[in-house]
């Protein structure tokens, strides 16, 4: 019996100890703890390796029509972008070029990113409207005319991840700056050798906005 | 076919008629009258003597004077493709000392300004966390708080000028930078109330916005310095700097300073958002571009004179201008008469704080000739603000951010003033 009492008392003093760390944990006591539901409704993100992308598919095939319908008044039948609105294909071989066009197809580095950017942002004005499966449709489109992946090929949360972008590795980290001659501090203060021809001027480029004249 | 033809028709109404009705706005004539009116001057007696003016609450939230109502942010139309999505200026050419105006700090969405009624605010902690939690306004507020003045610059501030001198303006070149102060709770202590997990390395930070702006950030900077802030200049964060929460990322790039902040997600990886690959990327010369350059390097610009601000008489004048470093405190400023041959050191203003505006002031004589005006910061890790010149050696001309080269003003003999490029 002694033990059995023995017992309790450690067992209550557990407990106690387990509820005293908790609370010295939350230092501050808080704001409330997040159901799973809560979490799953607002956690939409998905990166690169796949994680967070959710169940379902979709083929470039089925997703022409999908395209046509949620994205092409602004970025074309083709994704090569109405006005100003981005284009979306094409662009490859230009990123060293005097004119670069960064497009999914020749820029982005991740399927992932895709998916989950038009989940989160697209069509402009009308976020988080578009379905799973219609947003893997898009993507797997996109990806279709930029030549990555074949039209009957089914894109999903199982293959997202794997996916390879042309331009996968045109990225380079960690980031060098200062990359500029460290001067420490002493910079030339007389009769610097510096050119102080004016080889250009914005007024001449013309393309300042005015305000209406009173 | 038909269909989608009917969409980009009426797409493009809708930004017609929100850039028709953006024009209005910045169509206000200039109250200024040309000349003085005699019967105000001495030894007259003015008409505002003479008779009593407004009493208390006839503005109940005070507004500028109507004499400064050209004093106002500006975009440039053709920069974007939707005001929605799109940007404005700072007039730094029109501004004193180091703090922005609330009204006047410049505008970058997204997706627009989300409007978001306090009472219905969240902000969502999960991921590697011990607990995933959610808090209020109310509970944000309860925390320790911190006042702390930062600038926030766009990482594309300047993005125009790679090439060769674009826009004619202080504004236009470097207006997507304001400075402001803070008031929130360091994001620290909200991870002392969820905990942490060993392999927590990276953040994800989510806005509410309709464009769902996410950005990744190392753990050290959390660790660090980020604050979630409810307050700039002393009241509630305007809407478009992100009411009712914004983040502050103080010296790294504006973008990832997510406004409408609604989740805070514990990774042990970069999320590669398409805002950190496709964008805000600086792509070099030989195609590769190179990921998550965050800090904003040292710069400075004389913001008076400058095109907005011709000389308009000989004598004495003030050179004023702002420095500011993303590592630290300015601790230098040069100004150069000549285009950069002769240089001398201006005076910085306190309060000199780290990663803020700082201001300079030097006094110089226009008699009538031209001049090619510059400014040199240089910040307490002794990094020298560079010529354009050097940046483009080392990054070529398309990499649109990060662009923190001296800029060159030209006066006129005429007194007008000229942004140029010299080489």
């Amino acid at each position: 019996m002694l033990d059995l009492g023995k017992y309790i008392i450690f067992s209550l003093l557990s407990i106690f100890l387990s509820i005293s760390s908790f609370s010295e944990t939350r230092k501050f006591n808080i704001g409330k703890i997040a159901t799973k539901q809560e979490v799953a409704g607002w956690d939409i993100d998905i990166r690169p390796d796949g994680l967070g992308a959710p169940k379902g598919s979709g083929d470039a095939l089925s997703g022409e029509e999908v395209y046509a319908e949620r994205c092409a008044s602004c970025h074309g039948d083709f994704g090569e972008g109405i006005d100003r609105w981005p284009e979306l294909v094409g662009g490859s071989g230009t990123l060293s070029s005097h004119d670069p066009v960064k497009t999914t197809g020749s820029y982005w580095p991740y399927a992932s990113t895709i998916y989950d950017y038009v989940y989160r942002s697209m069509p402009f004005g009308e976020a988080q409207s578009l379905t799973y499966d219609e947003t893997y449709k898009i993507v797997a489109y996109l990806l279709n005319m930029n030549d990555i992946i074949d039209e009957d090929f089914i894109l999903s949360n199982k293959n997202i991840g794997k996916i390879k972008m042309p331009n996968r590795n045109g990225f380079l980290l960690p980031d060098p700056r200062p990359d500029v001659k460290n001067l420490n501090g002493n910079p030339c203060m007389k009769n610097c050798n510096t050119p102080t021809k004016i080889i250009g001027k914005a007024r001449d480029i013309d393309v300042t906005p005015e305000d209406e004249k009173s | 076919m038909a269909k989608e033809k009917k969409d980009i028709i009426s797409r493009r109404s809708v930004i017609k008629a929100g850039v028709g009705l953006g024009a209005l706005g910045l169509s206000s004539k200039s109250l200024l009258a040309k000349e003085a009116n005699n019967k105000n001057l001495p030894p007259n007696v003015p008409e505002w003597t003479e008779t009593l003016g407004d009493g208390v609450d006839v503005n109940p939230y005070g507004m500028p004077s109507e004499f400064e109502s050209n004093v106002i942010r500006r975009n440039v139309e053709w920069l974007t493709a939707s005001t929605e999505s799109s940007v404005n200026f700072t007039p730094l050419q029109d501004l004193e000392g180091i703090v922005t105006p609330n009204g006047l700090c410049f505008e970058r969405h997204h997706g627009g300004t989300a409007i978001i009624n306090p009472i219905d605010y969240r902000l969502m902690i999960n991921g590697l966390v011990d607990r995933e939690m959610i808090f209020t306004l109310d509970d944000l507020k309860r925390f320790p708080q911190v006042n702390k003045f930062y600038f926030l610059e766009c990482a594309a501030n300047g993005g125009m000028e790679w090439k060769g001198s674009q826009l004619n303006g202080c504004q236009y070149t470097f207006g997507m930078v304001h400075n402001v102060q803070y008031t929130g709770v360091k994001l620290f202590d909200l991870i002392q109330e969820t905990g942490l997990k060993n392999n927590a390395k990276w953040v994800l930070a989510e806005g509410s916005d309709s464009s769902g702006m996410t950005r990744s950030i190392p753990i050290e900077k959390i660790k660090d310095d980020c604050i979630i802030a409810w307050a700039m200049n002393g009241e509630a964060l305007r809407p478009e700097q992100g009411y009712p929460i914004r983040l502050v990322v103080p010296g790294w790039e504006g973008n990832m300073w997510v406004k409408w902040l609604r989740r805070i997600e514990f990774g042990d990886k970069p999320y590669m958002t398409r805002e950190e690959t496709s964008k805000y990327t600086d792509l070099l010369s030989d195609g590769k571009a190179r990921m998550f350059t965050w800090v904003m390097d040292a710069k400075s610009v004389i913001t008076s004179p400058c095109p907005e601000k011709p000389v308009l008489q000989k004598g004495i004048h003030q050179i004023r201008g702002l420095a500011w470093s993303g590592r630290g405190k300015i601790k230098r400023v040069d100004v150069s008469l000549d285009g950069g041959k002769n240089w001398k050191t201006a005076q910085l203003h306190s309060p000199v704080l780290e990663k803020s505006l700082t201001r300079f002031t030097i006094p110089f004589e226009w008699n009538g000739e031209e001049m090619l005006l510059q400014s040199r910061a240089i910040d307490e890790t002794n990094y020298v603000q560079p010529t354009i010149k050097e940046l483009q050696n080392i990054r070529g001309v398309n990499s649109i951010y990060h662009n923190n080269s001296i800029a060159t003003w030209l006066i006129s003999k005429n007194g007008k003033v000229d942004n140029v490029r010299l080489g």
